[in-house]
């Protein structure tokens, strides 16, 4: 039989290449300078350092490891209902009228950003009865290009962005946001951070949320919340969910993606999910997230939803979770009264409430390009643009150094 | 009023509602060979010894750390798995052009797979590029390919009713007049639902005309070592196009040959020509999965690299495929066996010349609800089975339906 050559051209050839976003982290683990710091990484690391479970975690996944009554058959396509019933309580609270009210169902999803990509096909497929829904969609300022792309991928095209955290005064300015909102055209859908913005940490007040809410309720706005972080902001898992809650409580319909990667340390696990809270017509709009799903993952992995499903289902352990989360919400605010004595004693003009205002692990400087540029390149400290930073991976072993580079970056000339 | 009020109902999924009506069914003899999963003899699910042994080694090993995994996934699963489906001494792995991404499950290889090609294949923009999956395929290729943007997805021609084989005219056929540079999805092994895989030579013969019209393959590869038994035996065709010179993909699911189905566990390996394309080619992809479900997830991907990374486990895996395989290969043999005693109409031959997890039977769809509703045996309207539902205990019964099907209703 006569053998074709194959062309000697790539059908890829078209592909360009395109630089990681892991670029920083990468840069990080190549630098060999002794006294690097990473604050640009996405985990929770304790002042050892890494990143670590908890106790209760480590165990519940041995008891699972050596469960004879677990099987490994394919899970339901939206999840196992131990897990999205938990997932959902802890949002909304046990005794929410939309759980009551049986209009609120979740999806057991691949990480918050599986969540988000979830809802946004459900978006793009439904919003609105229409066929192709292409937005717009507004995200805060700023916020990760991953979200802008995440969006866009499910067909979203249309993405703008509203105000949200303000150079000048280095936290939210809800004036401007308010101000987006009000001339936002209607029926829009609004991504709002519930805890845990990323990556500035910026928050809104329990104040600020009633007015956002307002103007969402006026203007028939419909908010998909972002909650990555509930429990580690404040401490309280309440609090942390107040806008979310807040918003069901006005009659609002909403979507929220949830994580549990750092409030369990399980973020190789990928465990998110995705809730939507609904006015009517939960089984059909639950069957039509099904056909999205099997079209993405066809089912979503067990072993993290596993173990927070255990964790959650049973009161002493729940108690021992909830103490954990606090445990780390305690320390990203103890690191972040040190950075901030540190700098106020350092001396120089400044205001520091930025610093302490917000909880969680995000905090932001308000740096220009230059100087976030000379703390990487010259004091081998890798941040974010914008002078955003993980204040977990400060520690009693790199404060004053990280201390001292921030003071230096903001007053010598560059 | 709510926004999604006019959202319609679903249809629910045709192999799910059957398994939903199986469990709800009383009757005493009800048998499902519906189930798209391994079943011992017990009728049970099986946890792969190994797998129970390297689950305990991950839960005790403190030296893990329990970050993000990559977002292209675990290195030393994707470069194993990839040896896996091309074999160890693969010249295109010496040429380093083989690049992979871990992905959740078959389902999300074909899923990154697709978007990649939506976006960079062949030019920026494919949503036109024509993707032909088999008639019939697994029912959810078309979802997935849909949903990737692709705006033209069509049959090729693959099972022929009559003779209850592989129409290879007919395919190679569809394969000629297909347009220059469109896609085709193939089943590596155990086509699904067929069972029907063509031979050597027919796929001496696909990949010729796949050549000739610069057609890409996109291999489908979720039953490699459980068809046969044999890892090598199972990967022959992907390893021929490697040899032929194609650039391809290959989807690899580890959920029925690791027993991992709720861990997710997939590979989506690529043939490239050269480095340079490889490199390229993954960096693309890496943006599309952060964008999908960021990073996957590591349970199975570890507990699948060591396996594949350490000799003695390497041993015992393939031990534990080749039980399963030889219980499927058996229940083959005696279901065939069955029917020709009894003296079912019809020939039977295709049981034990079919491959893998599933049967074509043959039956037609008044057949098939007989079974069902007078005999409690699930199984799909399209005649389809699944061996691993068949057991010593049950399979006189299903042979006994089987033949009341066939002489009492037409």
């Amino acid at each position: 039989m006569h053998q074709h050559e194959m062309s000697t051209c790539s059908v890829f050839d078209g592909a360009v290449f395109m630089s990681s976003e892991m670029k920083l982290t990468e840069d990080f683990k190549r630098d060999t300078h002794p006294d690097k710091v990473n604050l640009a990484g996405r985990e929770y690391v304790g002042e050892h350092g890494h990143t670590t479970w908890l106790p209760l975690v480590r165990k519940i996944k041995q008891q699972i490891a050596t469960d004879p009554t677990l099987t490994p058959e394919y899970p339901p396509i939206l999840g196992i209902p131990e897990f999205t019933q938990r997932a959902t309580e802890l949002a909304l609270g046990k005794d929410s009228p939309a759980i009551v009210e049986s209009r609120v169902f979740g999806v057991q999803t691949v990480g918050c950003t599986g969540a988000v990509r979830l809802g946004a096909e459900l978006l793009r497929s439904w919003y609105c009865s229409s066929s192709s829904w292409n937005g717009p969609i507004l995200l805060s300022s700023p916020c990760d290009d991953s979200l802008t792309g995440t969006f866009k991928a499910a067909g979203i095209d249309d993405v703008q962005h509203y105000r949200y955290w303000a150079a000048e005064s280095n936290d939210v300015c809800v004036e401007n946001m308010v101000h987006d909102l009000e001339n936002a055209p209607e029926r829009c859908v609004v991504v709002l951070f519930a805890s845990g913005h990323h990556p500035t940490g910026a928050e809104l007040s329990q104040e600020d949320w009633k007015r956002v809410a307002e103007v969402m309720k006026k203007r028939q706005l419909f908010p998909f919340f972002l909650m990555s972080a509930q429990g580690l902001c404040s401490g309280s898992l309440e609090q942390d969910a107040w806008a979310v809650r807040h918003c069901v409580s006005l009659g609002l319909e909403l979507l929220c993606a949830q994580s549990f990667s750092y409030s369990f340390g399980l973020y190789g696990e990928r465990v998110g999910h995705l809730l939507c809270v609904l006015k009517q017509n939960m089984l059909a709009v639950q069957s039509q997230a099904e056909k999205l799903v099997q079209t993405l993952w066809s089912c979503p992995p067990m072993e993290g939803a596993r173990v927070v499903a255990t964790i959650l289902s049973n009161p002493a352990h729940l108690v021992e979770w909830q103490e954990g989360v606090k445990g780390i919400a305690e320390h990203c605010m103890l690191i972040r009264e040190r950075l901030r004595e540190r700098l106020r004693l350092l001396g120089g003009p400044g205001r520091w409430d930025h610093i302490t205002k917000p909880g969680g692990l995000y905090c932001c400087f308000g740096l220009n390009a230059q100087q976030v540029e000379f703390l990487i390149q010259r004091k081998h400290i890798y941040l974010l643009p914008n002078g955003c930073l993980n204040v977990s991976a400060i520690n009693s072993r790199n404060l004053d150094y990280v201390a001292e580079s921030i003071h230096q970056a903001m007053h010598s000339q560059l | 009023m709510s926004i999604f009020g006019e959202v319609p109902l679903a249809a629910p999924v045709a192999v799910f509602k059957l398994s939903a009506d199986f469990r709800e069914d009383q009757n005493p003899n009800k048998v499902n060979l519906g189930v798209g999963a391994y079943r011992t003899d017990e009728c049970q699910p099986w946890v792969l010894p190994v797998v129970r042994k390297v689950e305990k080694m991950i839960v005790d090993d403190h030296s893990l750390n329990h970050e993000y995994l990559p977002i292209l996934g675990l290195p030393e699963f994707r470069s194993s798995a990839s040896k896996i489906a091309l074999g160890e001494d693969s010249p295109a792995i010496k040429d380093n052009r083989v690049g992979a991404v871990q992905c959740l499950g078959g389902t999300g290889a074909l899923k990154i797979g697709a978007e990649f090609l939506r976006r960079w294949y062949n030019g920026t923009d494919n949503t036109k590029t024509p993707i032909y999956v088999s008639a019939p395929t697994w029912e959810n290729h078309n979802a997935v390919f849909s949903n990737a943007g692709f705006e033209d997805i069509r049959p090729y021609k693959y099972w022929d009713a009559g003779k209850r084989g592989l129409d290879l005219t007919g395919f190679l056929g569809d394969l000629e007049s297909a347009p220059d540079h469109s896609i085709f999805v193939l089943h590596a092994c155990a086509h699904n639902p067929t069972g029907t895989d063509p031979t050597q030579d027919q796929w001496k013969q696909i990949a010729d005309v796949m050549k000739r019209k610069n057609l890409f393959a996109f291999f489908d590869s979720a039953y490699q070592g459980f068809a046969s038994g044999n890892l090598d035996k199972d990967a022959w065709s992907i390893r021929y196009f490697v040899s032929q010179g194609f650039e391809l993909f290959c989807a690899q699911s580890f959920s029925k040959n690791f027993g991992l189905y709720n861990e997710r566990v997939g590979n989506l390996t690529v043939v490239a020509k050269d480095q340079d394309n490889l490199s390229r080619v993954l960096s693309q992809m890496e943006k599309i999965v952060r964008i999908t479900w960021s990073n996957p997830p590591s349970q199975g991907a570890r507990l699948v690299a060591i396996t594949l990374n350490t000799p003695e486990l390497f041993a015992e895996w393939k031990d534990n495929v080749k039980t399963m395989a030889d219980r499927v290969l058996l229940m083959r043999a005696q279901l065939k066996e069955k029917l020709k005693t009894l003296g079912t109409p019809g020939t039977w031959e295709h049981i034990t010349e079919q491959i893998g997890m599933f049967s074509f039977t043959g039956l037609n769809p008044k057949q098939v609800e007989y079974m069902i509703k007078e005999k409690h045996v699930y199984l799909m309207a399209s005649g389809r089975i699944n061996m691993c539902g068949l057991t010593s205990k049950n399979i006189d019964y299903v042979a006994e339906s089987i033949h009341e099907a066939v002489t009492t209703v037409q």
